[in-house]
């Protein structure tokens, strides 16, 4: 599988993170490296072999469906490059 | 360098209690050797105040005789844990001005046993690299040099400037992350010890996440003893953490005997890379004898699937990197880039996350979108977790035939010069973590023991691989191995 350049502003966008036109083909060639490196996967058989989800057989431990915290908005705005009147702002979203 | 920060924490431990020394003074020692050494670059905020402030309390605390083991030891704190108040942006600048307003249950951990925190110390981006050359604080130094020669070698990575600031006696342990090698391999570059413990041993709430099926924290010491002591403190079940393990914490000192004898200790035939250097085997076959002539049984096994682990691991990594990672987009904390005239909430997250990370976290944000996206899921991500349950399933098969513990070199290599592999591919930089990057996938305890020195005096470690939870045999092997290699060099000081 090669990685085009096409591909690979397609991936940046996918990430959501810009990345200038000129540097595409170096991130492209990038990709092509590290992909071509995880290739060797293909080798091996892995039929009826489960996909890993938890490295170490746990069940997960449940607990009551209640509130046990909150009531600290100035603390969850605190670290916020921009926040006001008790909410986080961003740019206009909606037209 | 005053002799106090030379101190062990088993020494200091001793010394407190029997207030031959105070944590003041300790703690003292330790922030005048941190103030000269700025050329390591290890210590990246220091925390004099709370420093000084913990080290009273915990004096206070030893003369009323309740002393837990870490009381008054002054301690360094990988950048990636969140400690309330005091920066922690994971070396990166995406989280530039973070102050958490609470503390990773660690750290909480540590401080409730009395530690002292003297700063945040230097790391890989994110924890995302093998030379602490991906850090927005610059590079850490590694104390060690080539003989005579004074050209600038790395610590390893990630935790970099944990492995420096123990190895110069900069403070008396640190903490570090472990994702695929992070711990172990610049506790090899710099001669110090490490231990990645099993996987949910110690909480990941409050650390910043890289690749949350495969992080685990540990302690960076001196020897043996003190990872045996410090880990205690690190470790226990955190309700905060859903993969945390609820299982009694054994006290790993008590576990150190130094007998080892009717152990089962497996080589694994796979390890014998092409092109290793022949000190490593060397070393490696010093290892093997040391510990037969401890009187454990030497085994020769087989781990088939080693090969395809580094391979595995580029594809899991990044793929929970990206998902990760996904929460910086300058809204809710850290960096948030100016925006032009007309830009829009997604033009906010590219470019935010542009100016915020460095490259090698961008590629790796990037790969692991890619594995994950529609149509290569199947190809690369899931076939990735089918050979991890096969290495896995490697690892499982020896133990049930008898072994106890797994002989490997920690790195293929001694440590690297800085800026030497900055035209490699990255894949040839991936390939410092071949002999770590198993463990964290079968999610086993590691540790990294110094045992000797190349021919240009850098140091050069083994690694110990357990049986999951059996930190403290697995400790114990390694403190065998360290009594029978007595690996005593020091860095001299050009710092």
């Amino acid at each position: 599988m090669s990685i085009d350049i096409e591909t690979a502003a397609r991936v940046a966008k996918l990430a959501r993170i810009k990345v200038e036109e000129d540097e595409l083909p170096d991130l492209a060639h990038a990709f092509n490296d590290i992909l071509g490196f995880i290739e060797q996967l293909n080798e091996v058989d892995v039929d009826g072999v489960e996909p890993m989800v938890s490295v170490t057989p746990m069940r997960l431990k449940r607990r009551q469906d209640g509130v046990t915290d909150g009531g600290m908005q100035d603390k969850v705005l605190k670290n916020a490059p921009d926040a006001r009147e008790g909410f986080f702002a961003v740019p206009k979203v909606v037209e | 360098m005053s002799e106090l920060t030379k101190l062990k924490i088993a020494e200091a431990r001793d010394a407190l209690r029997k207030g031959d020394v105070t944590s003041a003074e300790l703690t003292e020692a330790c922030l005048t050797a941190i103030e000269g050494a700025g050329a390591l670059n290890a210590f990246v905020h220091k925390t004099p105040e709370i420093a000084r402030e913990q080290a009273a309390a915990a004096d206070a605390r030893i003369k009323s005789g309740d002393a837990p083991a870490m009381c008054g030891i002054p301690l360094g704190i990988k950048d990636l844990f969140c400690t309330k108040g005091v920066d922690s942006q994971a070396a990166s600048r995406i989280l530039q001005g973070f102050k958490p307003e609470y503390e990773s249950t660690i750290t909480s951990q540590l401080f409730d046993a009395g530690a002292v925190m003297l700063g945040k110390l230097n790391m890989d981006e994110f924890a995302m690299g093998s030379s602490n050359e991906t850090s927005v604080y610059g590079n850490a130094v590694n104390p060690w040099r080539r003989g005579n020669d004074e050209a600038q070698l790395t610590p390893g990575g990630s935790s970099g400037g944990s492995a420096a600031a123990v190895a110069a006696d900069l403070c008396l342990g640190a903490t570090g992350t472990d994702t695929g090698g992070s711990i172990r391999q610049p506790a090899a570059f710099t001669g110090i010890t490490g231990i990645k413990p099993t996987y949910g041993r110690c909480s990941r709430w409050g650390v910043v996440a890289f690749a949350s099926s495969l992080d685990q924290a540990g302690p960076m010491t001196k020897d043996v003893r003190d990872a045996a002591i410090m880990l205690q403190a690190m470790c226990g079940h955190d309700a905060k953490d859903s993969t945390s393990a609820d299982l009694a914490v054994p006290d790993f000192e008590a576990a150190l005997t130094g007998d080892i004898k009717g152990k089962k200790i497996g080589i694994p035939k796979e390890y014998h890379m092409d092109g290793m250097p022949a000190e490593i085997e060397a070393l490696w076959a010093e290892g093997r004898a040391m510990l037969k002539d401890a009187g454990a049984e030497i085994v020769d096994i087989s781990l088939p699937h080693t090969k395809y682990a580094l391979p595995t691991y580029y594809v899991i990594a990044p793929a929970e990197a990206s998902s990760n990672l996904a929460r910086y987009d300058g809204v809710r904390y850290g960096h948030r880039a100016q925006l032009g005239q007309g830009d829009g909430i997604t033009e906010m997250y590219e470019k935010t996350r542009a100016e915020g990370f460095g490259e090698e976290v961008k590629r790796r944000v990037m790969v692991g979108t890619y594995v994950l996206s529609a149509g290569f899921y199947d190809a690369y991500y899931n076939k990735a977790r089918k050979v991890r349950t096969l290495i896995k399933k490697d690892f499982e098969d020896v133990f049930a035939q008898g072994v106890d513990a797994i002989l490997t070199p920690t790195t293929p290599s001694a440590a690297f010069g800085l800026g030497e592999m900055k035209d490699a591919d990255p894949v040839k930089m991936y390939l410092n973590d071949v002999f770590t990057v198993t463990v964290n996938l079968a999610g086993l305890p590691g540790v990294a023991v110094p045992t000797g020195v190349d021919a240009q005096g850098l140091p050069l470690g083994l690694q110990l691989i357990g049986r999951p939870w059996e930190e403290g045999d697995l400790l114990n092997t390694a403190y065998a191995l360290e009594r029978a290699a007595g690996f005593v060099s020091k860095p001299g000081k050009w710092w």
